[in-house]
């Protein structure tokens, strides 16, 4: 039976499903509370834990998001089922933290992940489509520099504890959310009253939801960095098709819903500044492509033991912090007297993501083996 | 003689990229080893679309893929 179940998962219909169920989902999710085309944005969902933490103070986006909770731990449970829990670390995890804060400051100059970037098309958002591009250029690099030996060399068994460091972190934040202690008068555990981080689906809801996309991703390896990577490298349309049975899904799933509304001005939590969703998402594409996967995959690998891409995601939470303490994420359009006031980056934003790009490009043109 | 890959620790997408080096230069068969069932998977889908035939066995707590022309 599970031999079955593990073959239907690892065909091309398996993550056809999956992508599909993750996009309905998605939708769902947005219709019972969560943001506008945000209805599992990774990298959204994590700067709001940031700012709960009190990581950063952006009051508008701050809640312990449970369905990222619920990543991680739906991975874990399947792959405990599946026999694919392997404890690993020792694979350049410095580096592997810089790239997920590099990843989170693309991210939120773009507002989004590729996860959030493809919620955003099927709502008909077209600044998506934007970033997309932005997507591809970056991925298209991190391609380049595999080609050419890039490596961050090889991880290491571990031990049982060492693998459930995350999932064990993530189990805390829950306990966060449910409990929801201050620590402080003032201080953290911070939950937006206003804006995106107040609209949040409930939280029996929003975990379910979440513990079902980390067990389907976990089983089918669903990636969307590593869909466009596949099929540069080798024309392999294999993940690409869970991409595309999202998008599908999701689309269908918002025009029931009236969730669909096309266009570039005032979308949900977006801007219109096209040069910086193209750069943002560059750097994010190629930041994921260095470090082996989309935020979503880095979270499900997490959960399967993989204390590297534990270090991404810390990175990703820790960056979180630093682009809104430091003013380099972009702010949404606005819709000032009736007119749309563009948003996007401001100077120090700009700066960031070029540095960013000049850390990520050094990243894959220093650390290669020769093949 | 069996040509072979030690791939085991690499993440993705790398061990299919050392596999398809390998076979590349002609001589089979190609023996990968790796240590996950995703690098598993991933390896033996590249090298089925490049119509080689592979044969997967355990081997501990491992994975040996026997890559034939």
């Amino acid at each position: 039976m599970q031999q079955r179940f593990s073959s239907f998962f690892a065909s091309r219909r398996g993550i056809l499903v999956a992508g599909a169920i993750i996009g309905v989902v998605a939708a769902l999710l947005q219709y019972l509370g969560n943001p506008p085309n945000m209805g599992v944005c990774v990298a959204c969902f994590e700067r709001d834990m940031a700012g709960a933490l009190g990581l950063h103070r952006a009051a508008a986006v701050q809640y312990i998001r449970p369905e990222i909770i619920a990543f991680v731990l739906g991975a874990l449970g399947a792959a405990l089922v599946a026999g694919e829990f392997r404890p690993r670390a020792g694979s350049a995890p410095i580096v592997r933290f810089v790239l997920g804060m590099f990843a989170m400051v693309g991210g939120l100059a773009f507002l989004g992940c590729p996860w959030r970037a493809l919620l955003r098309l099927a709502g008909g958002d077209l600044n998506a489509v934007i970033g997309a591009a932005g997507l591809v250029l970056g991925v298209a690099a991190g391609v380049g520099f595999l080609k050419n030996g890039y490596s961050l060399g090889r991880s290491y068994r571990t031990y049982r504890g060492a693998g459930l460091i995350l999932p064990l972190l993530m189990v805390g934040l829950l306990l966060l959310v449910v409990c929801r202690p201050r620590f402080t008068p003032d201080g953290p555990i911070f939950f937006s009253t206003t804006g995106p981080g107040a609209m949040h689906a409930p939280i029996l809801l929003a975990l379910a939801a979440g513990l079902v996309i980390g067990g389907l991703a976990q089983r089918t390896r669903f990636c969307t960095m590593g869909s466009v990577r596949d099929v540069m490298l080798m024309g392999d349309t294999h993940l690409i098709s869970g991409v595309g049975g999202l998008l599908a899904a999701a689309f269908a799933v918002n025009l029931v819903l009236g969730q669909v509304h096309f266009g570039f001005g005032g979308q949900p939590v977006a801007h219109s500044s096209h040069l910086w969703n193209v750069l943002g998402m560059s750097l994010s594409g190629l930041a994921y492509a260095l470090g082996g996967g989309c935020p979503g995959r880095q979270l499900i690998l997490s959960g399967e033991g993989d204390g590297d891409a534990g270090m991404f995601v810390l990175g990703m939470i820790v960056g979180a912090g630093v682009a809104h303490n430091f003013a380099l994420a972009a702010t949404p359009d606005r819709i000032v007297g009736g007119a749309i006031e563009v948003g996007g980056l401001g100077p120090a934003g700009m700066v960031a993501v070029v540095l960013g790009l000049v850390v990520c490009l050094a990243v894959g043109f220093t650390m290669r083996e020769k093949l | 003689m069996t040509r072979q890959v030690d791939a085991r620790g690499l993440s993705c997408p790398q061990p299919v990229i050392l596999a398809r080096q390998a076979i590349r230069a002609g001589e089979f068969p190609v023996e990968v080893l790796v240590d996950t069932r995703t690098s598993c998977d991933n390896v033996r889908r590249a090298m089925e679309m490049l119509g080689h035939t592979v044969a997967v066995a355990a081997d501990g707590d491992d994975f040996k893929l026997k890559i034939t022309r």
